[in-house]
């Protein structure tokens, strides 16, 4: 019984981490901007990443492959937040605008300034 | 099971792919390559499990460092123009305190 439950469980993480990587990969692929991008890329890291490795952490049962799968999901959850930042502090330092929702009104006013 | 989770983590390393080519700016294709490494980190856990021999874990965690420092060091490269560069310096051609970058060596004739 316990071990239907367990399997039943461990199922629906790794269709819902693969449910969620997908999401991420097509957010990659469709947002307009580098920073809505890195959000897209920060949903599989954590939701796909975290459901994946849950899931077969329930495969696992109490041996040294969990204890392997709890090491590598902390390591993820610790430099993945790391990268991002970096990854935007670098993009922001050189010079790369995020698109904002006021912007292009904004530009547009400014460049049709002379036509109004 | 494990081979939709496979299927599903393969996808999504192909479309990072697929951005880190179409990529307009460099930050694009190295957040493509840092999520193609995260996932490999992902994919070589779960074809572990598949083949039943959960032993490439290990790689998986090896992996996930390599990928990190690859990463940062890539961010640090492109936005210093330099690797020996310390913490507290600017990105200007400064020469830092401890390290000497290679120009600096040019400048003294060694």
């Amino acid at each position: 019984m316990m071990d239907q439950v367990v399997t039943v469980l461990s199922w629906a993480s790794l269709l819902g981490g693969s449910f969620f990587l997908l999401v991420g990969a097509i957010g990659v692929l469709g947002l307009p901007d580098l920073y809505t991008r890195s959000h897209a890329a920060g949903i599989t890291d954590t939701m796909g990443a975290m459901l994946i490795l849950g899931g077969l952490m329930l495969q696992g049962g109490f041996t040294l492959v969990t204890a392997k799968l709890v090491m590598i999901l902390l390591f993820l959850l610790f430099t993945s937040p790391a990268a991002s930042h970096a990854l935007g502090n670098t993009a922001w330092s050189s010079g790369l605008k995020p698109i904002l929702d006021d912007d292009p009104p904004v530009k547009q006013s400014k460049e049709t300034d002379g036509r109004d | 099971m494990f081979a939709a989770a496979a299927i599903a983590i393969l996808i999504t390393m192909a479309l990072a792919l697929l951005r880190a080519f179409i990529g307009p700016t460099l930050y694009d294709r190295i957040l493509a390559v840092n999520m193609f490494g995260t996932k490999t980190v992902l994919i070589i856990a779960v074809l572990g499990f598949l083949m039943g021999r959960p032993d490439f874990l290990d790689i998986a965690l090896v992996y996930a460092l390599i990928n990190f420092i690859g990463v940062i060091a890539l961010l640090k490269y492109f936005k210093y123009g330099n690797l020996a560069i310390g913490p507290g310096e600017d990105s200007d051609d400064d020469v830092p305190d401890g390290a000497a970058p290679p120009s600096s060596t040019k400048e003294t004739g060694k």
